[in-house]
């Protein structure tokens, strides 16, 4: 049996060598964005001879130079802000809305369960001309409430959540009938406590969804004040975009809080991810 | 015959009501009143604000069935397509079947590869950018090569494909790993009794069972690389002389409706997208009935 277990151990290491490669890949431009942030703009582009580690010291202070002269802590603040708010509207209405589609006999159901499917069939650019003219006509453009605005309800999350919902088991909630609970009791009570697992994954989706956007926040919010750290980076790139060290440290900005966040709760992204198989 | 509601029943459709209204009513104002005005407004010419809309009737569209810019842009897109889609799942596939058996690291391998799931498509594309660069770039330094990765219009569709393909790999294999988890481990015991080999089990076994979870996969990532538009608009420079020979159907409609101010052009851009989308659609639901193993 001894060829069985040496068969075995190559394919262990050969698979070892593939992955080993592959994060090679997904690494380098991270490796690469962070070891330019930290060189002066002269070395960033000495090519010849070619180094790959700064020579000239280490240039922390690149960070604090973008930190400080593009109003980081604004674009930080503003993110967090529309992330909040979008979290917070797509998992209230759509716990709500996904509880009477998963469990509620009315009449209508399937015209308005139809309404939601719909929505998610066609593109989201059909929507973005309309939307914004509404926010420019409100007089909303360059406000929190611009950037939040097509994220108020999410027909995805009704959706997901209606999936959670239908299969929790049905005399959960029969008892509580027994019991006297009304509807909204057994709703606040019984039932969204038994689907956590659904919002978290609409929330983490939500909050990447957010964080990714550019056209919206570009389009409602031109201003450096009041823009997110998508279109703020869309922004910089314009003004400066041969400054290379200041670019990437920008950039190495602009994704640490979600890196971080996701090295942190990586099981909950992953598995948020994998369940809701939404289209980021 | 309908049957008249008892007050039990009257009750509960009340709270069902109550319960769905934010979202009907902000799908209905959010999405609904948008598609029509959107219709609307591609038989229109736009004034400033969405204020004074003139009707045209078809102009719009026979501008833009007109202007090879469309066709180009469509071409483009599809191209890219050509090169996420497949290449994004392929190599997903891969490394999900690599991870899915018992190795060592393997939670520490699945954080790099989703790493760039979490990273906006903004700074990506901007790191990107430079590693392309044909003078600094790190990619002609390490190949000692004056590529002009995403100047010359025969090369940066691919280029930009290449960021598509490396962005998306970590979203698909987590898919593909959580399919692959369904499949009942006997099925391979079974098949190793019976003397076939990994290759053939994986030909056998996993390709067929994992046919619902790669149909997901392959329908929502057309559609999403279809409407590509950040990596276009973040490396293409508007001076950039392979900006025609890459620009997709969206930065075409984003630069029509918001950089030109031309809603009315943008809209009917928008309609014609919509009409790909849908067709593309419809033809592969059809092709799910064929292709996808139902256990």
């Amino acid at each position: 049996m001894e060829s069985y277990e040496a068969k075995q151990r190559m394919n262990t290491i050969l698979t070892h060598i593939v992955l080993i490669i592959m994060s090679f890949i997904m690494l380098v431009p991270f490796a690469w964005m962070i070891l330019t942030a930290l060189k002066t703009n002269q070395e960033s582009i000495s090519v010849n001879p070619f180094y790959i580690l700064p020579h000239n010291g280490w240039h922390w202070e690149n960070f604090g130079t973008v930190w400080k002269s593009y109003n980081f802590i604004t674009l930080y603040k503003n993110t967090l802000l529309m992330i909040f708010w979008r979290v917070v509207c797509a998992c209230l209405t759509a716990t709500m809305a996904g509880y009477a589609f998963g469990r509620l006999k009315f009449p209508g159901k399937n015209a308005l369960f139809s309404l939601v499917l719909i929505q998610m069939m066609v593109p989201a650019q059909i929507f973005i001309i309309p939307q914004y003219l509404m926010v420019s006509n409100m007089g909303m453009l360059n406000t929190m409430f611009g950037l939040v605005f097509p994220g108020m309800v999410t027909a995805f999350g009704t959706y997901l959540l209606k999936t959670g919902y239908e299969g929790l088991p049905k005399n959960l909630e029969e008892a509580a009938m027994i019991d006297g609970c009304n509807i909204g009791q057994r709703f606040t009570r019984i039932m969204m406590p038994l689907t956590r697992s659904s919002m978290v994954s609409l929330g983490i989706f939500t909050a990447v969804f957010a964080f990714k956007d550019l056209m919206w926040p570009m389009i409602v919010c031109t201003n450096a004040q009041t823009t997110t750290l998508s279109a703020g980076l869309a922004k910089m790139q314009g003004q400066y975009g041969s400054e290379y060290p200041t670019m990437m440290a920008a950039a190495t900005l602009a994704v640490l809080p979600m890196v971080i966040i996701y090295v942190i709760f990586q099981k909950q992204f992953v598995e948020g991810i994998a369940t809701s198989g939404g289209k980021l | 015959m309908k049957k008249k509601m008892t007050e039990a029943e009257k009750r509960e459709a009340r709270w069902a009501y109550l319960f769905v209204a934010p979202t009907i009513i902000g799908l209905l104002i959010l999405n609904f009143y948008p598609i029509f005005n959107t219709v609307y407004q591609s038989f229109c010419k736009t004034g400033d604000f969405g204020k004074g809309n003139v009707f045209v009737g078809l102009a719009n569209y026979s501008k833009v069935l007109a202007a090879g810019e469309t066709w180009q842009s469509l071409w483009n897109t599809i191209k890219y397509a050509l090169i996420e889609v497949p290449f994004g799942i392929v190599i997903a596939l891969i490394l999900a079947v690599l991870l899915n058996k018992k190795i060592a690291g393997r939670s520490f391998y699945r954080t790099i590869f989703f790493l760039p799931m979490v990273c906006a498509p903004a700074a990506v594309a901007m790191v990107w950018k430079w590693l392309y660069n044909t003078q600094f770039g790190l990619l002609n330094n390490i190949f000692h090569s004056k590529i002009a990765w995403i100047s010359d219009p025969k090369i940066a569709w691919i280029s930009i494909g290449i960021i598509g393909v490396w962005s998306i790999i970590g979203y698909n294999m987590v898919l593909f790993i959580s399919g692959l988890q369904e499949i009942p481990g006997d099925y391979y015991e079974a098949a190793s009794i019976d003397g076939a080999n990994g290759l053939r089990q994986f030909f056998s076994i996993t390709v067929p069972l994992l046919s619902p979870t790669t149909f997901f996969i392959v329908q929502t990532r057309i559609i999403g690389a279809l409407t590509i538009f950040d990596l276009m608009f973040m490396v293409m420079d508007k001076t950039n002389v392979a900006l025609p020979k890459v620009q997709s159907i969206v930065y075409l409609f984003y630069q029509y409706s918001f950089t030109n101010g031309n809603k009315g052009y943008g809209a009917t851009i928008v309609m014609v997208l919509l009409v790909f989308i849908m067709a593309l659609t419809w033809i592969l639901q059809q092709a799910e009935k064929k292709i996808v193993y139902h256990a």
